[in-house]
């Protein structure tokens, strides 16, 4: 894949968490302004590799990371890289919504003012990313009440909202909207496929249908290992692996 | 026919045992339905026992103080710190500023440094293993040994550094400083031996709260590129508020009904406090004091049991008041 286009370049990552070996030599390129959706069975390593593309996986107290991730030709995990800086480029939307413990308004402004926007354009930018998430219209008369009042469809849009506000280049989903109700899903998907004119999108999903909805580029994990990457139409129609086409099938995963 | 014969008298038999032990199953299932509704009946009425108990000794309090309580205004009883008790003169103020002023002092110290220390085990400590039983031990140290290590520590400490320094310094401009009690027994003794065994309490319970706030919640705001003490402050601390606020109510009522350890260094002087080093006396150390000594004074015993009363009043008070902040922050944050 061009270098021009690829946003991200991961090159010979490793994971470990203690002794488990949970990512293996893991290569590969994730275009700009793209959705690039991570498939493969239950603890393959999909969100083993997606916090490791904002540093989240370093959390965890016994893990090991080796090998490089190339943010615009930066690595990562470069000594002297500031990593709440990376963390502000690389967003990421989680599976099941964790609203901050405060209003609806200090949520979406919780990120800009951790990151010195002064309070003054506040006001617009909270009302612009509410609208961006079409929440506005629902909770315009309720800024001020706590988000936790909103239903978990309408938290997970405020947390894409929250997200987005920090301005990031990439955003990061993981399983996103496999914990919503089906009407706030589908609105959470259609949603995160109009930010690809903006954002870099990379999503973990278990639903192979909403990956063919929405996915321009997949990549295929297994055991911690890549087994296969590319375009989304080849992937799902001329998958050039066994264990691609066996898992696609539902025989394996 | 003979067979048949035999069959039929076989039959009866398997019959009436199969009938016997259908019956015997059923004497166990009622034993085991009865054992059921005992244990839980059982556990209740303990239960509740426990609870009753709670309103029989406030009743036994306030029969044993009514001969005072009936006989005095609330003015003279609470608000008067005249205590003459062999002129019949039992005013509670000195004791009840006493008890208030050393609990509050006491809290001042000991919350802002359990917070932090709280914050730091949860938070950011990768010996929390060790730190933490080392914690729930000192909870468990005797208050008398507490008291003892005031004695040797704190008060010659207060009294030949902390107070003559104090008074030099701040005595003149603010009264608050200045050392009329060169014995280093008094209110800052009492208080500051109070902190140190009110603190572990107050970590141990503040911890376990800020444990309880969800790691999805800190990855949200780290996600967002927000520094670990962001999150912190912001986030988890502010999340785990009714809990901090839980523990501190816990640690006040446990030191305001602390008796021994102040008793030994808090200088018990009938007095309400003017300054950080005044004598203060407590409520608890008045009863511990004098219950079964001067009794053939009049009206002493009924002073006690209302000292009493207050004592328990002012800490179910205080308890109910933070369930009630309690139930109203998690109103509040549902809502
Ligand atoms: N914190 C951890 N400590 C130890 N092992 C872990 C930890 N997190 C994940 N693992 C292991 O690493 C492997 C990859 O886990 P990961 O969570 O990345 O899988 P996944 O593909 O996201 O699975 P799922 O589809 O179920 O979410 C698994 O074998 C898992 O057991
Ligand atoms: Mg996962």
């Amino acid at each position: 894949m061009d270098s021009v286009v690829s946003q991200l370049s991961i090159q010979d990552l490793n994971v470990w968490y203690g002794g488990q070996h949970a990512l293996k030599n893991i290569t590969l390129e994730i275009p700009r302004h793209e959705i690039t959706a991570i498939i493969g069975p239950s603890g393959c390593g999909k969100t083993t590799l997606l916090k490791s593309l904002n540093r989240l996986i370093e959390l965890n107290p016994h893990t090991r990371v080796t090998g490089q991730v190339l943010l615009d030709g930066e690595n990562i995990y470069a000594p002297g890289v500031d990593v709440t800086q990376i963390r502000a480029r690389v967003g990421l939307l989680a599976q099941k919504p964790f609203p901050l413990p405060m209003s609806i308004y200090d949520n979406v402004a919780y990120g800009p003012r951790i990151h010195g926007l002064k309070n003054g354009r506040m006001d617009d930018l909270v009302q612009h990313y509410l609208e961006a998430v079409e929440l506005w219209d629902e909770v315009k008369d309720r800024l001020k009440s706590p988000a936790t009042g909103l239903s978990v469809g309408q938290q997970q849009r405020l947390c894409l909202a929250r997200a987005l506000a920090v301005k990031p280049e990439i955003l990061l989903c993981d399983e996103s909207t496999s914990a919503l109700d089906p009407i706030s899903a589908r609105a959470v998907e259609r949603l995160l496929s109009s930010l690809k004119n903006e954002y870099t999108v990379v999503m973990v999903t278990h639903a192979l249908r909403q990956a063919h909805r929405m996915a321009d580029h997949v990549i295929f994990l297994w055991l911690g290992e890549l087994v296969e990457q590319g375009p989304a139409e080849q992937i799902f129609e001329h998958p050039a692996e066994a264990r691609t086409q066996a898992y696609l099938s539902g025989e394996i995963g | 026919m003979n067979k048949i014969s035999g069959l039929e008298t076989i039959q009866p038999a398997v019959e009436s045992s199969r009938i016997q032990r259908r019956a015997a199953r059923q004497q166990g299932q009622r034993w085991r339905i009865l054992l059921d509704k005992l244990a839980g009946q059982g556990m209740g009425a303990i239960t509740l026992a426990a609870c009753a108990l709670i309103i029989i000794v406030g009743y036994v309090l306030i029969t044993r103080a009514w001969p005072l309580i009936s006989t005095r205004t609330p003015g003279t009883l609470i608000f008067s710190d005249a205590w003459h008790p062999s002129q019949g003169e039992f005013g509670f103020w000195a004791f009840i500023m006493g008890s208030a002023s050393v609990t509050l002092l006491a809290m001042l110290i000991a919350v802002p440094a359990a917070l932090f220390s709280a914050i730091y085990l949860a938070e950011y400590s990768r010996a929390r293993a060790v730190l933490k039983p080392l914690l729930d031990v000192l909870a468990s140290i005797p208050s008398v040994i507490y008291g003892l290590w005031g004695v040797l520590f704190v008060v010659p400490l207060v009294r030949d550094h902390v107070s003559p320094w104090a008074d030099r310094f701040l005595g003149d401009a603010i009264p608050f400083f200045a050392n009329h009690n060169p014995t280093g027994y008094g209110l800052l003794s009492g208080s500051f031996v109070l902190a140190i065994m009110v603190f572990p309490i107050i970590v141990s319970v503040t911890d376990e709260v800020l444990r309880s706030v969800p790691q999805g919640m800190r990855e949200a705001s780290l996600a967002l590129g927000a520094t670990e003490w962001e999150t912190t402050k912001l986030v988890v601390v502010r999340k785990a508020l009714p809990g901090i606020i839980a523990a501190t109510v816990l640690g006040f009522s446990r030191a305001f009904g602390e008796t021994l350890a102040v008793l030994m260094v808090a200088g018990n002087v009938v007095q309400v406090p003017r300054s950080l080093f005044d004598a203060v006396y407590t409520l608890p150390a008045l009863i511990a004091n004098n219950y079964g000594e001067m009794m053939s004074i009049p009206m002493y015993d009924a002073a006690l049991m209302a000292a009493a009363l207050i004592l328990l009043v002012v800490v179910l008070v205080f308890n109910i008041m933070a369930r009630l902040i309690l139930i109203h922050l998690s109103q509040e944050s549902k809502a």
